[in-house]
């Protein structure tokens, strides 16, 4: 038994709908969807997200993409166009819930998720007519991701 | 695939851009179906109406329409939109001038009315409870006068439309993936207790109404190998009469159809997958087999449905206060506790000039501003942070006198802070708050009208 961070197994992508933000998880393969079906419940993502999220947190499983889909409530504050929240519509929620550490069996411990190479992204900037420059471009390629 | 229907997603929200149309086009599109209103759209288009009558829609239509039009005139494809807003009758007239403009005559044009109860809601309260979908509040519990309610419709009046010769269909409200369900079930003869093949029509439309979502926009995994995301195509769909489906893109352009992309728009804002509720069907997500056949085509089949409800979504909206933001970038050393010093400075001068701000939002951008508690303290500092302090005012002008105390603080506060203007580039904004809830499609459906006018 390992402990692992969600993000090295699982895609996700995040939307709104009023004041109810969703989340869905997309496992990498079977036996990480069996992992999560079983470590990732309702109460530990809302434990996770602690005060940001005000209301209940529902999860609905979606075998046949390996996904699993939660629905959390009052968790925009307020909803899109009455939020005060940089984040009015819960994009970054997704990224945010991949944080959560799980216990994983050990045959899973050595996953990670890929590491982005925005090689292509940097040599497009270096041919730009730049200010001199001030950022460390692409230093994110091989890089562990901190949280 | 035989028989099959061509329908594609050109557009994904109001603003988005028109260049992923000519290359739907270019590849053979029956129905080019363009999305423009997400929830709240209707309330900016509502503002829009107020000052200028002959508005309420989607002012970008023309463009969509000028690169699809020739199309249309040439008996190629046919366009299903939702651009209409509040006002689809003036979006019809805006695009019979499109038409004009480009030379092109002869073409049908059709408007949905209906989905706008606004001018309807005081008689819909006396019969209908209208409480809060979610917090179960009555009606009455309203914070304030609802500005403007408008209903979901589904697809059955754009098959009218469509069986009555329309070569573009402007709806006002609707349920997005109905611009594409109607066209399906239009052109295969689909009935409406085929409810399997509802539901296929309904998760296509969903697949493909969130145009670069579904081609490699947004992933999550891998999105870096994305190939060229500049020139990211738009969906599109190739559906045959028993409801299974190919999803794929136009070969020419960048972007990614997989199981992946796929999996990822399949549950983008839904709720329950097993039940997703649509107006003419109950939509089972996780019915559905998803194929990846390589070559950027995907293949879903074996969807399942359920006979629909009795009631349309309807979402009001209310006026809820006014808003500013202000933000102040810090360097090291100490970055975040001189950002988190500024916002409390400020907020005592806010105080002592007596105006009074219902809610603060507090923010530290470089910290922990998006994730919030879910962001692990690293004890690492960073190396530079944002203030970010958002407030929510009874009235605009104290809003925006809010705003002014952080002026001084350039030069009166902890060092080397950076002041810049955050949302509304110092001017307040006002805010809305929706209020979901159900109409029975019965107190709808016998005011919902078509209009087929050939220009």
């Amino acid at each position: 038994v390992a402990r692992l961070r969600l993000h090295e197994l699982c895609g996700f992508r995040s939307g709104d709908k009023g004041d109810i933000a969703n989340v869905a998880l997309f496992a990498d393969d079977a036996e990480i969807y069996a992992t999560i079906v079983r470590e990732v419940t309702a109460a530990r993502v809302q434990e996770h997200f602690a005060a940001m999220v005000t209301g209940s947190v529902d999860r609905y499983e979606a075998p046949n993409v390996l996904a699993l889909n939660f629905v959390m409530r009052g968790a925009l504050g307020g909803g899109g166009p009455r939020s005060l929240r940089s984040d009015t519509l819960g994009k970054t929620l997704g990224g945010a819930l991949v944080r959560l550490e799980i216990e994983v069996p050990a045959e899973l411990a050595a996953r990670r998720a890929p590491r982005p190479d925005v090689t292509w992204a940097v040599e497009m900037l270096e041919r730009l007519p730049r200010v001199a420059p001030t950022s460390r471009l692409g230093r994110s390629s091989g890089r562990q991701g901190s949280a | 695939m035989p028989d099959a229907v061509r329908v594609a997603g050109g557009q994904g929200f109001y603003g988005d851009t028109p260049d992923a149309v000519a290359g739907l086009l270019e590849e053979g599109t029956d129905y080019l179906c363009l999305e423009a209103l997400a929830e709240l759209t209707i309330a900016i288009l509502q503002k829009d109406r107020q000052k200028d009558e002959t508005r309420g829609f989607t002012r970008d239509l023309p463009a969509y329409l000028s690169a699809a039009l020739p199309a249309v005139a040439a008996g190629r494809t046919r366009v299903i939109t939702n651009a209409g807003g509040i006002n689809p009758t003036a979006a019809a007239r805006a695009a019979a001038a499109t038409a004009r403009d480009l030379g092109i005559s002869g073409i049908r044009i059709a408007t949905v009315l209906g989905d706008d109860l606004t001018a309807r809601l005081d008689d819909l309260a006396a019969t209908s409870a209208l409480a809060h979908l979610e917090t179960g509040a009555p009606f009455d519990a309203l914070p304030a006068p609802p500005l403007l309610a408008s209903a979901y419709l589904g697809a059955r009046p754009i098959v009218e439309a469509l069986a009555r010769g329309a070569d573009v269909v402007i709806t006002g409200r609707c349920a997005d993936a109905a611009l594409f369900l109607a066209p399906l079930v239009h052109e295969h003869g689909w009935a409406w207790h085929d409810f399997d093949r509802l539901a296929a029509g309904v998760l296509v439309g969903h697949l493909l109404e969130c145009s670069g979502q579904t081609a490699g926009g947004n992933l999550s995994r891998d999105w870096w190998t994305v190939p060229r995301p500049w020139d990211l195509p738009y969906p599109m769909a190739d559906v045959g009469p028993d409801g299974a489906a190919v999803i794929t893109k136009p070969r020419a352009s960048g972007g990614r159809v997989s199981f992946d992309t796929v999996r990822h728009q399949l549950l983008y804002e839904v709720h329950d997958p097993a039940r997703y509720l649509a107006p003419d069907v109950v939509a089972d997500f996780t019915s559905a087999r998803f194929d990846d056949l390589g070559d950027d085509r995907v293949r879903v089949t074996g969807v399942r449905g359920a006979p629909a409800t009795d009631t349309y979504k309807l979402l009001l909206c209310h006026h809820a206060g006014w808003a500013g933001e202000a933000r102040v970038a810090f360097s090291w050393p100490d970055a975040a506790e001189k950002a988190t010093a500024t916002a409390a400075i400020f907020s005592e001068r806010v105080a002592r000039a007596g105006l009074e701000v219902d809610e603060w939002c507090i923010e530290l951008w470089g910290v922990d501003a998006l994730g919030g508690p879910t962001v692990p303290d690293t004890g690492t500092e960073p190396p530079e942070v944002v203030a970010r302090v958002a407030w929510r005012c009874h009235d605009q002008l104290t809003a925006g006198l809010v705003g002014r105390e952080m002026v001084p603080l350039t030069l009166s506060a902890p060092p080397a802070g950076m002041t810049g203007m955050g949302r509304g580039a110092g001017r307040p904004t006002e805010l809305l708050g929706i209020w979901p809830t159900l109409v029975e499609k019965s107190l709808v459906d016998p005011h919902v009208t078509v209009h087929v006018e050939e220009v």
